[in-house]
């Protein structure tokens, strides 16, 4: 296949992958915030910060309050990684890749691209936010349906599944990084509600993730487990293991090129993390920097013939 | 409130619909009897239902503005235009015959130009044509054939005939419209086609890709076909992307193929360079290749003439192809096509007047207000001056220009175009339409069963392109009853 559809293939999975979870991540903070008592210390502007988008907010927004956040993340058009430009950016790849995609799949992008646009303000307000938050979701689930059901699972195939669980593993290692703040900053604080409790139900949920987590772990929601399960286990798509095994696996089955860093990431994978401490966060930045060195690889190993 | 045929007035133009006694002619019979079963209501929710349909499916054009590109969604009328299927089987013929004519004209000039030996064209006529390349002579394509892809603008007149407007042999498109509007259509008037038989549309892109694998110079079981696009912000980039993905072809710009020094064409892929054999190419001849041609081009591949001039790939349709749809040279089609198939034409020309003519030009200057006046060599409709709807001021500059360039224009009678039942509102009201049917010919001649219509959504207007506000229909090709 063209090096050229290769490398839309890959970053149409992405934008995908970006818009689910910030609709979803937005969702889940809207949920949270509501019933939260003030000396817990989790504000709307953490989801910018995930998002590393702190110089586009400054920039547009001095207020740090929710619906300047929600604007910033859901629909403005000068973020390039609101979920908005996302499903535009997502669109605009597969307008130009038609010819490898499934037709429907054109019109379902086209579809949610409509409904954004024309229900985003459902969004920015609260009233209607979860409908529309869901909705959204649902659309990106429904993509991500027809290709798993309908697609040719050929060296097409294999980019999506690169670009979607690189930014699913790279998200993860983000939102565990804004869990382990948030932990570090409210833990001297007395009182009777558990703070690490929230914040880890919350990490655990932003990923999609509370269910499994229960019903693999059989345990309450604590810090050191949830890290554990959001970083090793291999059975639950959203952790970094998981996305790394099938990150490997992808390459495996494209034209034949040397992705050094997968090495490296097995063995920073395979490490034990320890304290919720200073030290994980530097961890938790290995793996970025990891995530970052395998999207410049796989550009020079096979996007690199176009341009 | 429903339709009221009788309220319908088609005017002094023939109706493709309906006869002037207000009955529906044979091959609508069923449409137009259904249409006005249907409440105000019930023909406003189906409008709505086609533009829906249409955003969804992401049917779209880009128009050039100054305030830079806007892609707008596909302008359609949701009134299907028929014909019968006997008077299209007698069009299909003259439509092949024409097309086999005029591949044979082009050969001739880049190798014997025996017709013009033999005094049937002027050589000046076709030798001063800009879109004659000297840098094709000798070159002889697969099969012969230059044009392998040809849209045909066909033209209904008072007497209910079809007559030729013009033959497109550089890059005609709309043929994914053409299946797109049935495919609207087919939501959104779903109980009329089980009723009538009306013959498919979307046997094309399978024709389309057996004809372009006949080209292929290796002959290996499974040749690689591309089609080459300009990119995104090409009008009809909606339907380079239809055709490859209906082909399974990959879709290429310039920056993803390569000339090596063997002569061969390569595009980029994941596992490196692959070789190339078919490029069905979207590109003007000048932007094709920087080497030859442009050298400003950006969106062609330099080398691709010496790799096509070696026979190491085929390009459809062939560069130099654009000689025989200069306007003037459409002039003589009927006079090539009987010296090369020794047949009378089957399909009429519109009447031209040749401006390089001195008798004629006097001619077309005294009448500057009652003819279609077109350059020899545009498309789009750019650059035209219908007599009867212009203003002095533009017949004056018009005539200066004829008398600068007099090899550079054409005119033509005002033509009555046929016109049909089109939504205004949610009342029919007559509209001039047009058809370009799309042939193909590689080993094989093919026709489309029908083709494209292109509608004037202006009251009494002419112009259909749809880069200038022109919308479209479906075209049904209807088996009459037996």
């Amino acid at each position: 296949m063209l090096s050229k559809v290769a490398e839309r293939m890959y970053w149409f999975s992405r934008y995908i992958e970006r818009a689910e979870n910030t609709a979803r991540m937005v969702g889940v903070y809207d949920n949270l915030l509501f019933d939260l008592p003030r000396s817990i210390n989790i504000s709307w502007f953490n989801l910018v910060v995930i998002n590393s988008s702190e110089d586009v907010f400054n920039a547009r927004y001095t207020v740090k309050d929710e619906k300047n956040v929600v604007k910033l993340l859901l629909a403005d058009s000068t973020n390039p990684n609101s979920m908005s430009s996302s499903l535009l950016m997502a669109r605009e790849n597969v307008r130009t890749s038609r010819d490898v995609l499934p037709l429907p799949l054109w019109e379902l992008i086209n579809e949610l691209c409509m409904y954004v646009s024309e229900h985003i303000r459902d969004g920015i307000n609260r009233t209607n936010r979860h409908g529309f938050l869901d909705n959204v979701i649902k659309g990106c689930q429904q993509i991500n349906g027809l290709l798993a059901d309908n697609m040719s699972k050929d060296a097409a195939w294999q980019f999506i599944r690169l670009g979607r669980n690189l930014e699913r593993a790279d998200m993860a290692s983000r939102i565990l990084d804004a869990g382990i703040t948030a932990q570090l900053s409210s833990s001297d604080v007395e009182q009777d509600l558990d703070p690490s409790q929230i914040i880890w139900g919350n990490v655990l949920r932003s990923c999609d993730g509370a269910m499994n987590y229960r019903r693999t772990m059989r345990a309450t929601v604590e810090g050191t487990r949830v890290c554990q399960f959001l970083l090793h286990d291999k059975h639950f798509p959203r952790s970094i293991t998981f996305c790394a095994d099938q990150i490997a696996a992808a390459v495996d089955l494209l034209p034949a090129c040397e992705i050094k860093e997968l090495a490296k990431l097995k063995t920073l994978l395979a490490g034990e993390p320890g304290e919720l401490d200073e030290s994980f966060s530097d961890y938790l930045n290995d793996l970025q920097l990891s995530f970052a060195n395998l999207h410049m690889q796989f550009g020079q190993c096979w996007f690199a013939l176009n341009g | 409130m429903s339709i009221d045929w009788t309220e319908y007035s088609t005017g002094n133009f023939y109706d493709e619909l309906i006869a002037e006694d207000c009955s529906p002619r044979e091959p609508a019979t069923r449409l137009v009897n259904y249409l006005g079963s249907l409440s105000t209501a019930e023909i406003n929710k189906r409008k709505e239902m086609a533009e829906s349909t249409i955003q969804e499916m992401g049917v779209s054009f880009t128009v050039y503005t100054e305030e830079g590109n806007i892609d707008r969604a596909w302008p359609f009328d949701i009134i299907p235009r028929t014909i019968s299927a006997s008077h299209w089987e007698k069009t299909a013929k003259g439509l092949k015959q024409r097309l086999k004519a005029l591949n044979m004209f082009i050969n001739d000039l880049y190798h014997e130009q025996e017709i013009i030996k033999d005094g049937v064209i002027p050589a000046e006529i076709v030798l001063k044509s800009k879109n004659f390349r000297p840098e094709c002579v000798g070159v002889t394509p697969p099969h012969g054939v230059w044009a392998n892809i040809c849209g045909t603008d066909l033209v209904r007149d008072l007497d209910g005939q079809f007559y030729v407007l013009e033959d497109n042999l550089r890059v005609p498109s709309g043929v994914s419209y053409m299946i797109e509007n049935r495919e609207i259509t087919k939501r959104v008037l779903p109980e009329l086609f089980s009723k009538d038989s009306i013959l498919p549309v979307n046997n094309y892109p399978a024709h389309l890709f057996d004809m372009l694998a006949s080209l292929s110079p290796r002959d290996i079981p499974q040749p690689e076909i591309v089609v080459l696009t300009p990119g995104i912000f090409n009008s009809a980039y909606f339907e380079h992307a239809f055709l490859a993905q209906q082909m399974g072809a990959e879709l290429v710009e310039g920056s993803d193929l390569v000339v090596e020094d063997d002569d061969c064409v390569y595009m980029k892929t994941i596992s490196g360079l692959e070789q190339v054999d078919v490029i069905y190419r979207r590109i003007d001849d000048e932007f094709l290749d920087p080497e030859t041609f442009r050298e400003d081009s950006m969106l062609g591949v330099p080398g691709l003439m010496r790799a096509w001039k070696a026979g190491n790939v085929a390009l459809a349709n062939a560069p130099g192809a654009g000689v025989a749809d200069d306007k003037v040279v459409y002039a003589y089609v009927p006079d090539i096509i009987r010296y090369y198939l020794q047949e009378e034409p089957l399909l009429p020309n519109v009447e031209t007047f040749l401006c390089s003519d001195p008798e004629q030009r006097q001619y077309v200057l005294e009448n500057l207000d009652k003819l279609v006046v077109k350059p020899a060599n545009e498309s789009g409709g750019y650059g035209m001056l219908v007599g009867p709807h212009s203003t002095k001021k533009e017949q004056e500059q018009f005539a200066t220009l004829i008398s600068k360039n007099p090899r550079n224009y054409i005119a033509q009678p005002t033509l009555s175009l046929s016109t049909a039942p089109t939504l205004c509102g949610s009342t029919p009201e007559p509209r001039h339409l047009d058809l370009r049917p799309f042939i193909l010919q590689g080993k094989n001649l093919f026709v489309t069963t029908g083709g494209l219509t292109r509608v004037a959504m202006k009251k009494g207007s002419l112009v259909v392109n749809s880069s200038q506000g022109g919308g479209s229909k479906d075209t049904w090709i209807v088996e009459e009853k037996r």
